[in-house]
């Protein structure tokens, strides 16, 4: 057992360093967080961040705003380029805009190992319009799509298995989409089945 | 001549006796899925050849729910989605939200919840041991986890009233302080749980059985852990050191010291010692907390309606089942505009397709306990 267990050093583990963060937030101030990551995208792909941005200037809250058809090369460069080794595709989600000319935003959260950091994605798209898969980039986008789709009605380009996950499959509607009611549209598939009763 | 003969006698008898695949159907009520999945298996013999999961049974909407009710409201609101260690969704909640505002958390509050984030650890370490060896047919493992588990219950109910289902934790710190019987129970809990420990690892480590049941089964490495999005003591089984507490510390976290403990084959083996140790660890993580339990309010002031800036925010820590995070966008009013949970069952769950493929369908059983997943929270 004690073979197993190696102790954790603090700096692999990225654990609060007070110089280095000291260093880190006179650098934020400098420069918008995600700056050099901007940097690796850009260099492959010129003008691919449409938009730039973070909450607070929170390094790990950047953001970066996509074009939809440059979503899968863009990823793949971020998993595989040394200064970025996004290997985790912790989230992907979509959030919906009724009001916006482009009322579908796709969410994809980025980690690193490596460098221990964070990156959001985004893609802003229109009504029924199909998005290039990322699960050739991530095993893992392969079930978040399908979430995607079933909650919110965004198909998915080159999905291996694109069906319903979560509702079932005649469910019919897409139950995140802001105009949908809280308390849903009446489908109720279950209809009891007439069962004969004990002595009828 | 004969050699002919026996060639077409063989071949004959493949025929009639011709092999396919099989489809067999496991759950949504089979014990050993731990909830309501429903797994369809294709077999070839006793080999898996492919595998379809079907989820959704405890399908809530609560997302949907969150975008419709104000931040305070939805806290109870995730202790029913992995209501086997609810506090630590409770945890997740509070510190996505809080991470909107500059608001200074007292330390106090910053110890009970790591404290309390650690016993609901110890809550679901438990509950998976207990059944992850039950499935695997080890029935005293089961009635000893659970003797513990009682202990751990009974903890919470002392401090928050509620047995399963806390609702912990408020934004800002905690409702009220804990009572000192509460302290004085759990220093007595820690004191007598490494032994209860070890007894589960005199019946399990070394045991024949076990080993032939764990060992070199349902191997996954870091890189295909990687690619599956797998989180939480599975990746760390694989050789992965890494935790949220270490890698993004919240609550007490960089103030406390522990050990995080990796595998080295991904085996279902090496994530039962993973969590074994990480059972430990969290004993060792409440004792640093009751010493250094600093005094003080356990609040801060916060104003009387939450209304978060507006903006966007991810914000995860390290569930015992994996990182359970919250992506919350705020519009400026009282209820969020959109509320994604990022749940690690279900993401885990995700992997079982590739864990389970050229495995005995026996095995099945083992790998889907190993993973330790939660149906509340996977379907949420």
């Amino acid at each position: 057992m004690p073979d197993e267990v190696v102790e954790n050093s603090e700096e692999t583990n990225g654990a609060p360093d007070s110089e280095e963060s000291a260093e880190e937030i006179a650098e934020a101030v400098k420069t918008p967080p995600g700056e050099d990551l901007k940097e690796v995208v850009e260099s492959a792909f010129p003008g691919a961040v449409l938009e730039q941005s973070a909450y607070e200037d929170d390094e790990d809250e950047a953001t970066f705003v996509l074009d939809v058809d440059s979503i899968v090369a863009v990823c793949t460069h971020l998993r595989d380029h040394g200064d970025a080794l996004f290997k985790l595709l912790t989230d992907l989600t979509a959030a919906h805009y009724p009001e916006a000319e482009d009322p579908f935003e796709m969410l994809y959260h980025l980690y690193s190992f490596e460098h221990n950091r964070r990156l959001r994605l985004k893609v802003r798209i229109k009504e029924g319009r199909a998005v290039p898969t990322v699960s050739g980039v991530w095993t893992s986008a392969d079930w978040m799509e399908r979430e995607v789709y079933d909650l919110f009605g965004i198909e998915f380009e080159g999905h291996p298995d694109l069906r319903r996950i979560l509702l079932p499959d005649n469910w019919g509607s897409h139950p995140m989409r802001k105009d949908y009611p809280l308390e849903g549209r009446g489908e109720r598939i279950y209809t009891k089945p007439k069962r004969k009763e004990i002595g009828e | 001549m004969v050699g002919v003969a026996n060639v077409s006698r063989i071949e004959q008898q493949s025929t009639l006796h011709g092999t396919e695949e099989l489809v067999i159907n496991m759950g949504p009520q089979h014990p050993s899925t731990h909830g309501v999945l429903r797994v369809i298996l294709k077999l070839d013999g006793e080999t898996v050849n492919d595998l379809d999961c079907d989820i959704g049974y405890l399908h809530r909407g609560t997302e949907k729910i969150g975008e419709n009710i104000n931040y305070t409201m939805f806290i109870p609101y995730t202790d029913r989605l992995d209501y086997i260690a609810a506090p630590s969704n409770n945890l997740a909640w509070v510190t996505a939200v809080e991470k909107f505002f500059d608001w200074e958390i007292p330390m106090r509050a910053q110890y009970i919840r790591s404290m309390v984030g650690e016993l609901s650890r110890i809550a679901s370490h438990l509950l998976w041991l207990a059944t992850h060896a039950l499935d695997i047919g080890a029935m005293t493992v089961f009635l000893w986890c659970f003797r513990e588990r009682e202990m751990v219950l009974d903890l919470f109910e002392t401090a928050f009233g509620g047995r399963l289902t806390v609702n912990a934790f408020r934004l800002g710190g905690l409702h009220e302080d804990v009572p000192d019987k509460f302290l004085q129970l759990t220093q007595e809990f820690a004191d007598i749980f490494p032994s209860r420990v070890d007894d589960y690892e005199t019946l399990l480590t070394n045991n024949r059985i076990w080993l032939q049941r764990t060992r070199d089964v349902g191997i996954i490495s870091a890189e295909d852990a990687m690619d599956l999005g797998l989180t939480g003591p599975i990746i760390r089984g694989s050789g992965v050191k890494w935790d949220l507490r270490r890698a993004k510390p919240y609550a007490a976290y960089p103030y406390l010291d522990f050990v995080v403990p990796i595998g080295e084959n991904g085996d279902i083996y090496d994530r039962y010692l993973v969590r074994i140790e990480e059972l430990r660890q969290s004993i060792y993580i409440i004792q640093q907390c009751l010493e250094q339990l600093p005094g003080g309010p356990v609040s801060c002031k916060t104003p009387r309606t939450i209304k978060p800036p507006e903006g966007e925010i991810y914000h995860s820590i390290e569930n015992p089942k994996g990182e359970f995070g919250f992506y919350i966008v705020s519009d400026g009013t009282t209820t969020p505009y959109r509320v994604r949970i990022r749940p690690p069952s279900f993401i885990n769950l995700g992997g079982l397709k590739k864990l389970c493929v050229g495995q005995l369908v026996a095995d099945v059983v083992a790998i889907i306990g190993s993973i330790d997943i939660v149906l509340g929270e996977c379907d949420r």
